[in-house]
This record gives C-alpha cells, sequence and structure tokens, in this order.
C-alpha cells in the first residue's frame, strides 16, 4: 500500500468515466495512504474527482496541454508521482491513458502493466490484465518500487465517495524536447450520420454479407432504426467498407442497446468489441455458429431475405 | 529512406481459446501462427513509404526460429531485408523486447546509417503492451506517436494523423521519428506468387540477444468465463420478421 497518483482525463469540466472507474480501482491500493489525482488543466473536473475519492487533485496549468503532447503530460505525471513518492500510478486504459503511462514507465525505466482488471498489493504486486483485447486474461507480477497500470476501461465500475478534495494548480516544468510530439494541426470529419461509438443500435454485417452491394439492404435497416452500420474484419479487408466501421479487438468497441449481426461467425476478437452490448440479435444461416451462444436472439436464415423482410415489417407496422 | 517495421509473431486465433497443462501459453495444436492485424498495416505502410520515396526498407522480429516464417511472409509483400532477434521460444516482457530491439537498430544504423521511420503496431495482438514503440523512441532520443491511422511524409516531417471525435489530430513529427500504427491506416496487398520466390532469398540476418531482467512476469493466463447463453431463436428465414419487429418493439428501438 502507499501514496496513489492518478492520471486523470476529462472532457469539458467532467472527468471521464474511465477516469473514476480507474480512480476507484485506485483507492482500494491506498489503504491509509492518500489518493491524489492530476489533471491537465481543466479545474473544473477536479470536484467530480473528489466525489469519487481523490483527497488532493493537482492542476497542471501549461498551454501545451490542450495540443495532446504526451510527452509532457508523462513527465508531469512522472515528476509528481517522485515528488509524492508514489507507490501506485494508475489511469485509464485509453488510447490516450495508455500512450501517456507508457511514457511515464519508459523514462524512469520501470515496467507498465496496461488495461489491469484486478490489482493485488504486495511484494510484488499482483495484476490479473487483458490479453488479446479481453478475449484472454493474464496473471502477472510487477516487479518494481513504483508500479504504474491502467485500468481496462468499463471492468470497475465508478463508485462516489461523496467526498471533496484539495484543490492545487500548479505550472510544471516542460523542457524542449516534452513539447516535441504536439498536434499541429485539426482536420474536421466530413458530418458523419450516428457515430459506431455511440450509437443507441447498431446493423452490423459479416463475410455472410458478401460484397459491397450486399450493404444495401443493411443500411436501410439500420436508416429505419437510426442506426450506425458496423461490420466485421472480413469485410475491411475485402474492402467492402472502410474500417472505420470496423467492430472488435482492432476497430471500435460499442455498447449499444441492440446490436444486430447479420452474416457474422462470432470470432472472439469480433467480440470483444461488441459484448458490452445490451442485446444482441445474430441473423445466420448456420445454427451451429458461435455467436449462436453469445447472443440474445437468433433468426436462422439467409440475411439477403431476412435483412429486407425486417424492414418491410417495420414500414408496415409504422404504416409508411 | 530508410524504413524499418517490427512484428511479433502471435497464435493465429479465431474461436475459443484452449491453454497447455502449466497453463502459460495457449494450445496451439490447431492453430497457426501470425502477426496482428496492426502490424500487418506497418508492414503495408513500410512497403508503400518505400515504394513512394525511395530507399530501403527492413523487417525485424523478436521470437523463437519459426518466426523466420514471419519474416519471409513481410518480404512476399516487398520488404528488402530481415533482422532476426532469435528467442528460445519464452515470453519477453515489453521493457526487455524493447530494449533488445534499441540494441539492434543500434547495430544496423552503424552500418547503414539511420531509420527515418521505425513502424510499430499499436499494441502486440497478443499481450496488449501499448509500449514498445515509446520505449524504443526513449532509448534511441527519437518522438513517438501511437494510435497513429494516417502518415505522410515530406521535407523531414512525418505528419501522422491520430482519429479523435470530431476529426483527426495531426503531429508533425520531425525525423527520425517511432511510429505505432492502427489498422485501417491502409488496406495491405496480398502476397504474390513471384513474391513468394523472391523472398526465398532475401538476407536475414539472425542474432541472439539476453532476455535480461523481466519487470512484468507472466504467472498464468486466464481463458474468462463468458457468459454462455443460447440465443432464442425468433424463427428462420424471412417468416421471421413480425417476431423479430415484435421484440424490437419490446426492447423500445422501434
Ligand atoms: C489479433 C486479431 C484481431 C482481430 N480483430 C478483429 C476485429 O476488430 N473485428 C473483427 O470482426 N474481426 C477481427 N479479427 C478477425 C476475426 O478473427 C474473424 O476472422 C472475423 O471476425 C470473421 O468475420 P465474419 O464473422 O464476418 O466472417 P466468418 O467467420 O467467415 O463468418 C461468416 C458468417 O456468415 C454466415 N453466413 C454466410 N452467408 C450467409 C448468409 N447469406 N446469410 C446469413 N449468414 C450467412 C456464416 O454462417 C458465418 O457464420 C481479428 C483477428 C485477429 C487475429
Ligand atoms: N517480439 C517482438 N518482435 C518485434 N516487434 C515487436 C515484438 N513485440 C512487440 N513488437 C512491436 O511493438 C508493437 C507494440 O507491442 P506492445 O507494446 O508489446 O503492445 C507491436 O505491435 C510490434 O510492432
Amino acid at each position: 500500500m502507499g501514496v496513489v497518483l492518478v492520471y486523470a482525463t476529462s472532457t469539458d469540466g467532467v472527468a471521464d468515466d474511465v477516469t473514476l472507474q480507474a480512480l476507484t480501482l485506485a483507492r482500494g491500493l491506498a489503504g491509509g495512504d492518500s489518493v491524489h489525482a492530476v489533471l491537465m488543466g481543466d479545474e473544473a473536473a477536479a470536484s467530480s474527482l473528489g466525489h469519487h475519492g481523490a483527497a488532493t487533485v493537482h492542476v497542471a496549468v501549461h498551454e501545451a496541454l490542450a495540443s495532446g503532447a504526451p510527452d509532457a503530460r508523462a513527465r508531469i505525471v512522472g515528476d509528481l508521482a517522485g515528488r509524492l513518492g508514489a507507490a501506485f500510478v494508475v489511469g485509464p486504459g485509453t488510447e490516450e491513458g495508455n500512450t501517456v503511462l507508457a511514457r511515464v514507465a519508459a523514462d524512469a525505466e520501470l515496467p507498465f502493466a496496461a488495461n489491469c482488471l484486478r490489482v493485488t498489493p504486495g511484494s510484488p504486486v499482483t495484476v490479473l490484465r487483458q490479453r488479446w483485447g479481453g478475449s484472454l486474461q493474464e496473471e502477472a507480477v510487477i516487479r518494481a518500487d513504483r508500479v504504474i497500470l491502467s485500468v481496462a476501461p468499463h471492468s470497475v465500475p465508478a463508485e462516489a465517495t461523496g467526498g471533496a478534495a484539495g484543490v492545487e494548480p500548479f505550472t510544471p516544468d516542460l523542457g524542449a524536447t516534452d513539447l516535441v510530439v504536439r498536434v499541429a494541426r485539426r482536420v474536421p470529419a466530413a458530418a458523419a450520420g450516428v457515430s459506431l461509438a455511440d450509437a443507441k443500435v447498431v446493423v452490423s454485417g459479416g463475410r455472410g454479407v458478401g460484397s459491397t452491394a450486399g450493404f444495401g439492404p443493411i443500411e436501410e435497416l439500420a436508416a429505419l432504426l437510426g442506426a450506425a452500420v458496423g461490420c466485421s474484419r472480413a469485410v475491411t479487408i475485402s474492402g467492402w467498407r472502410s474500417h472505420t466501421a470496423q467492430v472488435g479487438q482492432t476497430g471500435t468497441r460499442i455498447a449499444p442497446d441492440l446490436y444486430i449481426a447479420a452474416g457474422i461467425s462470432g470470432a472472439t476478437q469480433h467480440m470483444a468489441g461488441c459484448k458490452a452490448s445490451k442485446k444482441i440479435l445474430a441473423i445466420n444461416k448456420d445454427p451451429e455458429a458461435p455467436i449462436m451462444t453469445m447472443a440474445d436472439y437468433a433468426v436462422i436464415g439467409d440475411l439477403h431475405q431476412v435483412v429486407p423482410a425486417i424492414s418491410a415489417e417495420i414500414r408496415r407496422v409504422r404504416g409508411v | 529512406m530508410r524504413v524499418l517495421v517490427c512484428i511479433k509473431r502471435v497464435p493465429a486465433v479465431a474461436g475459443r481459446i484452449t491453454l497447455t497443462p502449466d497453463e502459460r501459453a495457449i494450445d496451439m495444436k490447431y492453430l497457426g501462427f501470425a502477426i496482428g492485424p496492426h502490424e500487418e498495416c506497418a508492414v503495408e505502410q513500410a512497403v508503400r513509404l518505400i515504394e513512394e520515396h525511395g530507399g530501403e526498407s527492413v523487417v525485424l522480429i523478436l521470437g523463437p526460429a519459426e518466426a523466420l516464417e514471419q519474416l519471409r511472409d513481410a518480404l512476399a509483400l516487398g520488404i528488402n531485408r530481415a533482422i532476426h532477434l532469435v528467442t528460445d521460444g519464452e515470453e519477453w516482457d515489453a521493457g526487455s523486447t524493447a530494449a533488445a530491439i534499441a540494441d539492434a537498430i543500434r547495430d544496423d544504423e552503424a552500418a547503414n546509417g539511420h531509420f527515418d521511420i521505425v513502424l510499430l503496431g499499436n499494441e502486440a495482438a497478443d499481450s496488449g503492451g501499448y509500449q514498445v514503440g515509446v520505449r524504443i523512441g526513449r532509448s534511441l532520443g527519437r518522438p513517438a506517436i501511437a494510435g497513429i491511422k494516417g502518415l505522410a511524409v515530406a521535407g523531414g516531417v512525418a505528419s501522422a494523423e491520430q482519429e479523435v471525435a470530431g476529426g483527426r489530430d495531426v503531429y508533425d513529427l520531425p525525423l527520425p521519428a517511432i511510429i505505432a500504427v492502427l489498422e485501417g491506416i491502409n488496406l495491405p496487398r496480398f502476397p504474390s506468387v513471384p513474391g513468394r520466390l523472391r523472398a526465398k532469398s532475401k538476407p536475414v540476418a539472425a542474432s541472439n540477444p539476453a532476455r535480461g531482467e523481466q519487470g512484468l512476469d507472466l504467472v498464468r493466463l486466464v481463458v474468462p468465463q463468458g457468459v454462455s447463453k443460447q440465443a432464442v431463436v425468433l424463427g428462420s428465414g424471412a417468416d421471421a420478421a413480425p417476431a423479430i419487429v415484435e421484440m424490437l418493439a419490446g426492447l423500445g428501438v422501434l
């Protein structure tokens, strides 16, 4: 046990959920010692961190932090961890959290354990962490005086303590090398439809769809449901759809209310991206497909007939 | 331009994973080996950079003798030559992997000049460490960036793009730089038969680095308890439509 420092991410004055989850896990590591968090500007987010158990929130104030600057972030976290004598440095297992903590670890020549599910203090510390995007787990020991790890998103529910944090703004000491890697410019995306990551309903097609044109009926159904269109990797590597639509370990991770998977077999790497869905409907011509043991509902049949029939039935019910 | 691409040999898992009796590895009885999707794209990017700018591309793997297979696959796609850091098949943690790769880079650069770009996958498909690129960057004193889905090189600067909510963030990195890419940065080509034949005669330099101390040490693997359920079958074929739409209405998504 010992002092814990949490690398906190926030959006417009509110700490990100994944950060509050990491903070919840971190609290359990502190024992009697204190829990600190460090914010990159955005002081308004400090109150939500206090509410989730941070005793002190350090707020780094520097213009570079508006432009990504992962090395600057790592310098700030590493310096603060040294100043506090932190036994643990913890953050969210997002792209950003992982790359910043990896840099903190590389600077200090210490190990880094990404996407942990459980951490058992001791000497050495033991972690349970994700492999294969969560399809497999690993129990590992970390040999280090300062244990640096990230928490797999949505693996630990965030719990509030109702506390309030002391807030300590400070100006970090950054060198020129900390500022080499920075966002030079942002290119806005052409306004797309419903975003895959935020959609309440996602209609996905797999190899069974057969072609680019085969996605027509899938798009039609998605439009009727206000849904986003997804796909499997078999589809993206065939060039039928862009990778931005891919659901899975190396695609987007989604958690819609309903996931409709048409012509998708249910490979572990695909399911890693959609298993957080509240309900899954599989449409597959093979009643033995692996997805049948992971879906809530199934329709056995040719998706080229089933999908248009669903759209037609929705129109009939709506009277349009 | 000189480009290095780092790849890792991993089991080509698809369905349910079973473990060896000592629970330290995946049971490979019915499986082959591959490299991860991010790394397939890193290899493709290396080939494209050399097609565009001229120069030399090199592929590097740290892995057992059999990892020669993954090196040959990359050579078949157009990479010029290979570096094989041969291990006895044991797990190496990301720290010791990065240290060995950085040493190999220093050795190669002493003879051939620096690599303008070192490409990696964003995270290894199996261990998902998210760190080898950053560690190589620190060891060599070069800027490193991860999560890259777009890359253009001009005038000694790599413009590397991350996908973010609402658009793309572009980082301009002075070369030499370390770049970890995500699947989707490109659509990899398939190897051709002449490519496969040429790969057989391309040079592979092998050496045996020492494994060193493991900071993050695997104890055992665990297959997570999946929620094994049996889907409620709503019907067959187009006739199932009314039952499906009723279900949709019940979920409140209609
Ligand atoms: C490291 C790694 C990462 C990966 N990441 C991802 C990822 O992010 N996302 C991903 O999706 N995959 C990923 N994969 C690939 C994954 O292992 C599978 O290969 C892929 O998901 C298979 O796609 P699929 O289900 O569409 O195709 P298949 O497995 O070929 O399944 C097609 C299914 O369609 C059914 N079907 C065929 N025709 C019809 C029809 N007319 N009507 C109804 N059903 C029909 C078949 O019965 C079958 O079940 C990854 C693999 C690796 C090794
Ligand atoms: N054994 C290895 N040999 C060569 N490259 C590797 C090896 N392990 C990891 N890498 C590279 O580093 C990237 C990130 O790995 P990691 O940080 O372990 O998730 C991978 O996608 C590879 O490009």
